[in-house]
């Protein structure tokens, strides 16, 4: 309960840094934002709205930290103030309407790298030398070599523009309602199949590696040759005694790879013109639309630290030793 | 031979030997020689890009989109510039920002790390604070809105990956650091009044040297992704010439959706050949200092289990 509770207080200190971070940078980066903003969008945006923009941004004349206050006021109750490149929607709105789909395509990925590279790691660690520990690493390090945006614009131009298998942009077809029904839900998988493939592949080879060298690691143990020694079937070895061990690493990973799902899958999306929030924070970016950019960015780190306060909580019930200290 | 073993001074704290080894090691280390190999050629085509290619290589000089041939080996893109032109020029810019960017990023690591682990107490609690937070803070998201909030430019690009890519190096040389802080010849340095300074650089550090080369690879390979992640969203400098803009240019112009897929494979194969070259040289690195990743030739009896009875 004490690590816990000492791991909760750390989070919330990571995300107070968050806030501040965005707190900070808009008012001690170059330039005016607002001005900025303003010449952008003259014909969307009406005075009071500046005016409103200036006060949410903390351009205007009150002492910082009265800025500051009120700004943290805001965040915790959840005024994140007014999309300005889709006027007048408010930011919140934008996000969870968006948050869904970089959920789905993210987590896919990372369930299905996780679990197939993990299993691959067990084997090759289990046969040292065989087949899949000779060939296997060297290719997929190769492949997790290249930029995984650039994997997506080959899978994209090879599997959608030349084979045409799957569709190439959005989530799913244009003027489909989205349903329950299994026509709209086969249309998002193959939507998925893409972006989330390429995410798969350029992950897979850490997965493995990982898991090989800590599987290599536990094999040496005692307990493993006293297993081997109780003449218990080979596979039960591998996967209750030495995969069970050799875990925890992974776990840990694997909770790092949440926070890859949310912010992770940025470039990906923008490759795919994927509807979830890193393509989202693009578009933000590009059409100076500072609320909204601010409000994704504190959407994902705090799905991020909340992810990773999850798997904390997890590694308790796992790892006994965590308790005692 | 009995005679030159008992001549050998036992206890060698000393850094000398553990090190030649280890260079010998990587340069019998066939992973270690090809990165290395594939290294040296990039290097030598950046330095002699304006030789190879002179003049500026964005200039347009042919008809746009022209297929791979013998006057354009790698085509021409869609405005009509010279695609090997821009590539060997690009590797310029991509193995400068890397470079930098890694070795930085390494030497902040360094010095957070160090006196994390030498001073302990108050100040290693406050460094892993900060450390773990910018490790939790989502990188590429930071990167995005860092670079749009700053000046578009070299100096950011570089200044953005440094400030999200430290913390990863950071963390690594600390748990290293902690565990030589431990070592009896550390104390022995620390009771006969050395200076900290002296102690974190002159004794801790140089048995770190394998450790800290495997990072500054890492950070290296990290360094030259980020910053073609970044260009590629058109957020670095658009009108320098780069791996990561010559992608940018390439989506931008439409390169995927008219089939011309000769404008953005090559600048991709390239970062991807460079990444793995250093990561051959990183795995080689491990290799050599790991004994247990090493292939066996006898799987029989692994040699740490022989070790481990023979220990007991």
């Amino acid at each position: 309960m004490r690590f816990i509770l000492r791991r909760l207080g750390f989070y919330l200190i990571a995300f107070w840094a968050s806030i501040t971070l965005n707190f900070l940078l808009p008012r001690f980066m170059p330039g005016d934002p607002v001005s900025r903003m303003f010449a952008r969008s003259q014909d969307r945006m009406q005075p009071e709205q500046i005016e409103a923009l200036r006060k949410l941004l903390g351009v205007d004349d009150r002492p910082i930290w009265e800025q500051y206050i009120n700004y943290m006021q805001n965040i915790f109750t959840g005024q994140m103030g007014v999309s300005i490149s889709r006027f007048p929607t408010p930011v919140t709105e934008v996000i969870s309407s968006q948050i869904g789909w970089t959920l789905l395509l993210g987590g896919t990925a990372l369930v299905i790298a996780a679990v197939v590279g993990n299993l691959l790691g067990i084997l090759a660690a289990w046969r040292r030398g065989g087949a899949i520990d000779s060939a296997l690493p060297p290719v997929l390090v190769f492949i997790g070599s290249f930029p995984y945006f650039w994997l997506a614009m080959g899978a994209l131009y090879l599997f959608g523009v030349v084979l045409g298998w799957f569709p190439i942009r959005h989530a799913f077809t244009d003027g489909l309602e989205p349903a329950y029904t299994w026509e709209f839900i086969g249309d998002v998988g193959a939507h998925l199949v893409l972006p989330a493939l390429t995410i798969v592949l350029v992950s897979i080879g850490g997965w493995m590696l990982g898991m090989r060298n800590t599987m290599i690691a536990t094999n040496s143990e005692d307990y493993i040759t006293m297993a081997e020694a109780k003449g218990l079937r080979p596979g039960r070895i591998m996967l209750r005694y030495a995969a069970r061990n050799a875990m925890l690493p992974s776990v840990t990973s694997f909770g790092m790879g949440l926070g890859f799902v949310v912010g992770g899958a940025l470039l990906t999306e923008v490759v795919f013109a994927y509807p979830g929030v890193g393509y989202q924070l693009l578009n933000a970016v590009q059409g100076l639309d500072y609320p909204l950019m601010q409000g994704l960015f504190l959407t994902i780190t705090a799905a991020v630290l909340l992810a990773n306060f999850l798997v904390d909580i997890l590694y308790v019930r796992l790892d006994p030793r965590v308790r005692s200290n | 031979m009995t005679t030159a073993l008992l001549k050998q001074p036992t206890p060698t704290p000393a850094v000398r030997k553990p090190n030649r080894s280890f260079v010998h090691g990587l340069i019998s280390n066939k992973k270690a020689l090809t990165g290395m190999a594939v290294m040296v050629i990039f290097i030598a085509l950046a330095l002699l890009a304006p030789v190879l290619f002179p003049g500026d290589p964005s200039r347009i000089t042919a008809m746009a989109s022209l297929e791979p041939s013998a006057e354009h080996w790698l085509g021409t893109t869609a405005k009509g510039q010279d695609v090997l032109a821009l590539t060997v020029h690009g590797s310029r810019s991509s193995l400068f920002v890397g470079l930098t960017v890694g070795l930085a990023s390494t030497f902040i690591g360094i010095l957070v790390g160090l006196a994390s682990a030498y001073f302990g107490k108050f100040i290693d609690e406050a460094l892993s604070l900060v450390t773990n937070v910018f490790l939790l803070l989502p990188g590429l998201p930071l990167l995005v809105i860092l670079a749009a909030f700053l000046p578009p430019g070299l100096g950011t690009v570089i200044l953005v990956l440094v400030v999200t890519g430290w913390a990863g190096s950071a963390r690594v040389l600390r748990s290293q650091a902690l565990s030589i802080r431990s070592k009896d010849f550390v104390a022995a340095a620390v009771v006969s009044g050395e200076r900290a300074g002296r102690i974190m650089f002159r004794e801790i550090l140089p048995n770190m040297a394998s450790i800290v080369m495997g990072t500054l690879l890492a950070c290296v390979i990290y360094g030259i992704g980020a910053q073609a992640g970044l260009e590629f969203l058109g957020l670095g400098d658009v009108s320098t010439v780069s791996w990561g803009n010559n992608l940018f240019w390439a989506g931008n112009e439409g390169a995927l959706l008219t089939g011309s897929w000769w404008v953005f494979v090559p600048s991709g194969v390239c970062i991807a050949l460079v990444a793995f070259a250093l990561a051959l040289i990183n795995y080689a690195v491990d290799e050599v200092t790991n004994p247990r990743l090493r292939k066996i030739k006898t799987p029989k009896t692994t040699p740490a289990k022989v070790e481990r009875s023979a220990a007991k």
